[in-house]
């Protein structure tokens, strides 16, 4: 049980880490704002976890690849805004482009449209 | 970055807790914007946020890094088991806090002697150069190193370029008078050259060093010690620049040395220019050895070819000089092994010692380990039938030995703050030029002595008890007995091991200890009963001819032979037993020239009054004592010693024969040198546990000797003579100061401290080991006794006699010992090989010795079997049968 479980983490680690620095593309954030732009883009298929969330927030921030601040929210509260960082925007490039080579891939095995692009 | 995160982690989970109220309450807002009441709107904000709880607990593991939660977790679990045994920990600790603190203090004094270099600047380009002996004795190095001469210094110095700049020192004496009525005081003090300090690179405190045209006869300059300039100036700065007293001369102090400047040894008072005090033709001397010389080595070149540049200098001097003791070659030492030189042995031999008794320790601690895993076998047991891995368990257990010697060695390095002190106090030979104090180096050993302990008492018990015969655990933990057999047979051979290295331990203090008592007894050829012996030295100034020196002395010799119960005074310039003082080569004039290349006969040189020899009980063996009127210009006489007959004439009669000193000149005639003997005497050690050396004395009242040593003879104990002395010595001259007020037997003492503190310490090391092992054997012991409960409950219940019981017991337990006895034989053999260096009037296998380690080792282990077995045979065979 623990152990699948934690493989799905570990698989949904990487994309969630690549979907918060894409999301942070368009300029700050605070966790709350990330999450809520997730699951719109996501047109509400994905549910960003608050359990996963906040943990990788703090690891981007420890590998310099988003950096943090102290601020004002839209409502006037007091909130953690998250940054993109030069580091981070170099991570988001790579992570982007493994994440294109991978789903063509895996839509090439599937047999699908557009895997042939 | 894990680290600096692991750090962090009560900042970073704060801040969490900010950023999810911050959360909660966006998505509230958020919420109630969608029309939910206040209530609805924070319940399902909560509700989509989830367990906060989780998600902090989940950030807080992702900032701890894994293997040192690991370890805090495993030292926290053998924290708990430990302290629930705490008569077993506190034990524990103590041994290991003992063992590895008395190898670290070993260690501190090892590094400070002998490995960490001299506070001096780049003190790896120094070196001491000495004379160097091909011809002598060879085995024994220090005899082919001589100190050098003034002028051959100086002919070094003027010649060669190999060395950026050379200095030279010897050692002096002076009598520190005073204007201001303070008691007048003899001073030890050194000469150097200008550039000693420059050249080593200290700085004085206060004042200046001497200049080079300081550094010339007849000059009145002197530098304190900061031991001097504390005690006796109060350590007041305005001393330098102003005068004081030495031999009733005024001197100026120019500058104070640095507290830290104990070099060549903390006795040093006062440094004076090399060629102040000497008369020129000392200067041009090639033939006085008494000077030590410091050279520092150009970065350029190296030591080879700058020695390879004095040693041709130093080459063609001898052959200048074929009949003067000029050496051949130069060799060069380091500083501090040349201070260490006669405590390097020892120490390194106590370092043995000590780790001996650190394996021991380690053995025992292992030996308690087996015993609580033997108890705690079960529970290993069940845990990995659970699935528990071997090296988790092995882990854990190796955590337990890790705790006790990690509070071993905090406790043990807090030992060698002190420790090293009161060794190097103990120890009067210990050069003190370094400071003796921990360092890192002495810490990064005795962390590693930590881990090499930790992992040798640790293992060995992890590793059985962990081992793969967990279903026999289990089944066998009714009927005990069968179980242990292999636990059991490790702990006898873990004792084996350490009861043989007692025995080496203790073979090896038996024969230092005997060694040393050999010494201690040893015949120096003259009476050293109930003698007292004190120094005085006569200042040039006030007593500045043979006359007026003659006077003083007949005039204390009358006085002190008046004491009543004083049956007899010598006075001469040392008495036997006192150190070697000095030699002096000499030729016979009736002999024939000697060839080239021949060496010189050399003997120690010493002055007598006529009494002398009669008031130590030194025998005549043909000839006559000195006259009283052989003084002055009719002085030319001389006593020699029967081995300086034996070896330089064969035997053959001497009286009447003339020897030629070149060294010793006639004070009136300086170009002539010969002596007429007059008489044959006993022979004499110059120090205790020394083989005799040929000696030659010339008369006292030559007059020209000013440091003179006087002995008296008494009935009862000379200690209470010693005022009476210092009284008439005080009535003569007051001003006169006297030194070294000592019995003969507390000379030999001391000039025996080395070798009864190293017998002192390897035997209190041995006896250590010996309580350890002896511990170990009872240990073990009343484990197998309790172990065997039911089984000689059945035995006896069968009709065994108690006797028999006893016996059993008492077999077995002796095992393991006449098995560590013989081992422990046998390591002595190889062993004390390497002692035989140091041992006096012993061989190696002394039998008496033998026999008496045999003896207390079978006693201590024979009482250690008795209480268990004697309890094994008192048991109730009702009780032992019911047991389990």
């Amino acid at each position: 049980m623990g152990r699948t479980n934690s493989a799905e983490t570990e698989m949904l680690k990487g994309t969630l880490d690549m979907m918060i620095l894409r999301t942070l593309i368009s300029g700050a954030a605070h966790g709350h704002t990330i999450a809520k732009i997730i699951e719109r883009s996501s047109e509400d298929v994905l549910e960003v976890e608050q359990g996963s969330l906040y943990p990788a927030l703090h690891r981007l921030e420890d590998r310099r690849w988003v950096s943090s601040y102290w601020g004002a929210s839209e409502n006037n509260r007091k909130a953690k805004f998250y940054r993109l960082t030069a580091e981070g925007r170099k991570q988001l490039v790579r992570e982007t482009s493994r994440w294109r080579q991978m789903t063509r891939a895996i839509s090439l095995v599937m047999g699908e449209e557009g895997g042939a692009q | 970055m894990s680290w600096l995160r692991f750090l962090h982690r009560k900042r970073s989970d704060a801040e969490l807790k900010d950023e999810i109220a911050a959360f909660l309450a966006e998505e509230t807002a958020d919420n109630e914007a969608r029309g939910m009441s206040p209530d609805e709107a924070g319940r399902q904000a909560r509700l989509k946020f989830g367990n906060a709880q989780k998600v902090r607990e989940s950030l807080w593991a992702q900032n701890s890094p894994q293997p040192l939660t690991r370890i805090a977790h495993d030292a926290k679990y053998a924290f708990r088991t430990l302290s629930r045994t705490p008569g077993f920990s506190i034990i524990a600790i103590l041994i290991m806090v003992l063992c590895i603190g008395a190898a670290t203090s070993l260690f501190t004094v090892v590094r400070s002697v002998v490995l960490r270099p001299l506070p001096f600047r780049d003190p790896q380009q120094l070196v001491m150069l000495y004379e160097f002996h091909r011809g002598a004795e060879a085995g024994t190095q220090d005899s082919q190193y001589r100190p050098v001469a003034p002028g051959d210094f100086y002919d070094w110095r003027e010649k060669t370029s190999g060395f950026e700049d050379m200095a030279i020192m010897r050692y002096a004496g002076y009598n520190l008078t005073s204007e201001r009525g303070e008691l007048p005081e003899s001073v030890r003090s050194a000469a150097g050259s200008w550039n000693l300090f420059q050249l080593l690179g200290v700085q004085p405190a206060f004042g200046r060093a001497f200049t080079e045209s300081e550094d010339q006869p007849g000059n009145t300059v002197v530098m304190l010690t900061w031991s001097v300039f504390e005690r006796r100036f109060a350590g007041d700065a305005r001393i330098v620049g102003r005068q004081i007293h030495l031999d009733g001369k005024p001197y100026t102090v120019v500058g104070v040395l640095p507290s830290w400047f104990t070099y060549p040894d903390a006795g040093i008072r006062l440094w004076v220019p090399y060629r102040a005090d000497v008369s020129p033709e000392f200067l041009r001397a090639h033939d006085h050895h008494q000077s030590k010389v410091v050279a520092r080595l150009r970065p350029d070149v190296s030591l080879a070819s700058a020695l390879a540049q004095v040693g041709a200098v130093q080459y063609q001097l001898h052959l200048q000089y074929p009949h003067d003791p000029v050496y051949e070659d130069v060799a060069p030492r380091a500083l501090n092994e040349d201070l260490a030189r006669n405590v390097k042995k020892p120490l390194i031999l106590m370092l043995w010692a000590v780790c001996c008794m650190l394996l021991i320790g380690c053995l025992n601690v292992a030996n308690l380990l087996v015993a609580r895993g033997a108890a705690r076998q079960k529970e290993v047991a069940i845990r990995s039938a659970l699935g528990a891995q071997r090296a988790i368990l092995i882990r854990e257990q190796l955590m337990e030995s890790m705790l006790i010697c990690g509070a071993g060695g905090l406790g043990g390095i807090l030992l060698s703050v002190t420790a090293p002190q009161f060794l190097a106090r103990a120890w009067k030979d210990l050069p003190s030029a370094q400071g003796i104090h921990l360092d890192g180096a002495v810490i990064a050993f005795a962390c590693v002595l930590m881990f090499a302990a930790a992992l040798v008492a640790g293992l060995l018990p992890a590793f059985s008890t962990t081992g793969k015969k967990m279903m026999s655990a289990l089944q066998t933990s009714a009927r005990t007995g069968a179980s242990s057999v292999s636990r059991t047979a490790l702990r006898k051979s873990l004792l084996t091991g350490e009861i043989g290295i007692t025995v080496v331990l203790l073979v090896s203090a038996g024969l230092l200890l005997k060694s040393f008592l050999r010494l201690r007894s040893s015949d120096l050829g003259c009476i050293a009963q109930n003698v007292l012996t004190l120094q005085y030295d006569l200042p040039d100034k006030k007593y500045d001819t043979p006359a007026k020196v003659n006077a003083f002395n007949e005039a204390l010799l009358q006085r002190t032979r008046a004491i009543p119960g004083v049956h007899g005074a010598a006075l001469g310039n040392v008495v036997p037993g006192a150190g070697y003082w000095g030699d002096f080569v000499f030729t016979v004039k009736e002999h024939p020239p000697l060839k080239p290349g021949e060496e010189l006969p050399s003997a120690l040189a010493r002055w007598a009054d006529p009494g002398y020899f009669a008031a130590l009980g030194i025998p005549l063996v043909s000839g006559r004592f000195f006259n009283t009127d052989e003084r002055g210009s009719r002085s030319y006489k001389v006593i020699v010693s029967r081995q300086l007959v034996q070896q330089y004439f064969a035997g053959d009669d001497v009286i009447g024969k003339h020897l030629r000193v070149p060294a010793h000149p006639h004070p009136q005639a300086p170009d002539e040198a010969d002596y007429e003997i007059v008489g044959v005497v006993g022979d004499t050690s110059y120090q205790a546990g020394q083989e005799p050396k040929p000696a030659m004395y010339f008369p006292v009242f030559e007059g020209d000797q000013n440091g003179l040593m006087l002995a008296l003879r008494t009935d009862s104990d000379p200690l209470q003579f010693s005022v009476l002395v210092q009284k008439q010595i005080a009535s003569l001259d007051p001003e006169l100061p006297v030194s070294d007020v000592l019995t003969m037997d507390q000379i030999i003492g001391e000039s025996l401290v080395n070798a009864s503190l190293s017998a002192t310490l390897v035997l209190a090391f041995a006896i250590l080991s010996l309580i350890l092992a002896s511990v170990g054997l009872y240990g073990v012991l009343s484990y197998l006794a309790t172990q065997r409960t039911a089984e000689l409950g059945i035995r006896m219940a069968l009709g065994a006699e108690r006797r028999q019981l006893l016996q059993l017991m008492l077999f077995d337990g002796m095992r393991p010992a006449l098995f560590g006895l013989a081992l422990g034989l046998i390591g002595s053999v190889a062993t004390t090989r390497i002692l035989q260096s140091m041992l006096f009037g012993t061989k190696p296998l002394d039998p008496v010795v033998l026999t008496s380690v045999v003896g207390t080792l079978l006693g201590v282990a024979i009482l250690a079997c008795l209480a268990p077995a004697w309890r094994a045979s008192r048991l109730d065979p009702m009780k032992a049968l019911r047991t389990e």
